[in-house]
This record gives C-alpha cells, structure tokens and sequence, in this order.
C-alpha cells in the first residue's frame, strides 16, 4: 500500500533533518527548499538520494529543478510511488 | 571470463548513478574487476549512498582533487582495501561558473586556474599518487571532451580539457618506462549531472543529432564507459598517449 501524504513528509523531514539539522517540525509542506530552508543544491542532491532509497523512487535531475517546495517533494513522491 | 577479472582498479568521480564514473564501475565490476572508490568532503554521503547501488557496494576512500594531503595519502588509504593497482579512471572535473557559459572573456584567473587545478593537474597528481599501488605498471583512464577545436558556452573547461589531454601526453611519456599506460576517452555530450550544470549544454544536442554518423544518445552512459574498461583491461598493452573517440564519429567528419 503507498504510504500517505504524512507519511512520506514525516519520512522527508528525517531526512532533511539528518542532512541539514534542520529541525523536522520545521519541514512543512509550503516550505521552499531553497527560500525557506537554505537547502543547497549539494544537500539537495543528498536529499534526493535518500528520498529515492527510502521511498523506492526515482527522481530524474530534470525532475528535482521543479521541486521547489516540500510539498512540491511530497507529491511528486507519493506520485512516483503510487 | 570477464575483461578484468583479477583487476584492482581506482575509480573517481562516481558521484551519482548519472556519472559516467559510475557506469565504468559497474562495467568493470560486471567483468570481474576490484573496485575502490573516491569522494571528498559532503560529497562523500551521496557518493555512499550511490554506491550501493553497483552490484556490489565498493568502498571509498577521501581523496580531494585540490589536497596535495589527500593525494600524498592515497597509496595509504587505497592499501586499507586492496594491495595495489592496476588501473585507474580519472573522471574529475570542475569549472566556476563564471568560466562556462559564454563568459569566457571576462573569467577572471583565479577561477581559470580552479578550473585547470581541477581537472587538469589532477591527473598527473592522480597519476603520481597511485604509481606506487601499481609497480608492475598498470592503465590510467580519463575522460576528456573533444578539446581540439572550440565549442559553444565550454569555454575555459574547453581550455582546461586541452591543458588535461596535453597532461595525459606527458605523463603517457614519463610513466612508460614504468609500464605505466595513459589514454584518454573522448565522449560525446553525455547528460552527467555535470553537463547538467553547464549552461547551454543542450546546444550540443543539436550538434550530434546533425554530424553524427551513429545515432547518438546523451542519455546512452554504455559506449563511453564500456571503452573505458576495455582501455582499462589488457586488451590494449601497447597504447598510451590516445584518445579514444566514443562520439558517434562526430569528430571525423567535416561537417
């Protein structure tokens, strides 16, 4: 069964928060990765690496430019993973 | 049998499973071949996490192409893993951003000379720091881009490209009598993350899809990495000093 909406943000956040120490409360779905959380594209590639593991996706590099929020992320994986 | 089968071989620059890097080290694995990695800095995390994605996780040892620490502890680190060499891929490059992308006549030096630090100096610093893993001689792959002839928005990673395949022509000359071999392969455009970085870069799209003789695929890793690994093997004792063009024959014709 795919995971839900929550799931996948609480996963996220982990992630996130492994990468950058942001706190995971702090990752919330209108956050933008790069405005909001001063993600770079380095920690950003980490994030997505992690993402693709511990969800079981892919996301192409094409994909991550139009990943501007964590919610854009969240969809996108719960998409992927459907 | 695999191509290289006994093989030890150093790879660099796998840094995600879009690195060409990375499919030479799954090529060379595939043909029976003793991988060791190498990463540096923050990079290393995602280089790890790739890394368990090649038929079997490798390890990786710290190596940053600007450390002249890093490359004096090389042969110290590797040995933890392997005992000795017999080839290795150098796949390292970086250029500033104001070095690419149609600037090239306001770079400043400073960024040029990272530039020509990177991913030309590189390979004899590489070259030097793995000699003593291989004293019965051994192979030292890299990857260049055609730096015969100018292209748009590559600008000084074009200059750096030709300073790096001068570097391979030196170092094939003063590490031969050491059985030492040095050849380059030329890709064609190849969608890296590292290309993706390169403003423009989907201009060459258009220059392969109108001279290539063989269809050329930016997204097709195999033919570059496969040569590679062949250059890597045995198959090519008496060769140094090449370029191997993998380019769909791009740079044979005249137009």
């Amino acid at each position: 069964m795919a995971a839900s909406e929550q799931e996948i943000l609480a996963g996220l956040a982990e992630i996130v928060n492994e990468e950058t120490g942001i706190p995971a409360s702090d990752v919330q779905l209108d956050k933008s990765f790069t405005d909001d959380l001063d993600i770079d594209s380095l920690s950003m590639m980490t994030i997505v690496v992690n993402s693709e593991e511990k969800f079981g996706v892919r996301i192409p590099d094409d994909d991550v430019k139009g990943l501007k929020t964590v919610g854009d992320a969240v969809g996108y994986i719960q998409k992927a993973s459907a | 049998m695999g191509l290289l089968d006994g093989k030890r071989i150093l790879v660099t620059g796998v840094l995600m499973d879009s690195s060409i890097a990375f499919h030479v080290a799954r090529i060379a694995q595939q043909e029976g071949a003793e991988i060791v990695l190498t990463s540096f800095g923050r990079t290393t995390k995602i280089t790890t996490a790739i890394a368990r994605r090649l038929p079997t996780t490798p390890p990786i040892v710290e190596l940053d192409a600007t450390s002249a620490e890093d490359f004096d502890l090389l042969s110290e680190r590797v040995r933890e893993h392997v005992d000795g060499l017999d080839g290795v891929l150098h796949s390292i490059g970086f250029a500033p951003e104001s070095a690419l992308g149609g600037n090239f006549l306001k770079t400043e030096w400073a960024d040029v000379s990272a530039a020509l630090q990177i991913s030309a100096y590189s390979l004899k610093a590489l070259a030097v720091a793995a000699q003593p893993l291989m004293p019965e001689g051994g192979s030292v792959v890299g990857l260049t881009f055609d730096a015969s002839v100018a292209w748009p928005k590559y600008d000084w990673m074009g200059v750096a490209k030709a300073a790096f395949e001068s570097t391979a022509r030196y170092l094939a000359r003063d590490l031969g009598p050491a059985n030492v071999r040095v050849n380059l392969v030329a890709a064609g455009p190849l969608k890296t993350t590292a290309a993706k970085s390169i403003p423009g870069f989907e201009e060459f799209d258009g220059v392969w899809a109108a001279r290539s003789p063989i269809k050329w695929d930016t997204s097709d890793f195999e033919p570059a990495a496969r040569a590679c690994v062949a250059l890597l093997s045995d198959w090519f004792p008496a060769t140094t000093g090449e370029i191997v063009h993998v380019d769909g024959g791009v740079h044979a014709m005249g137009a």
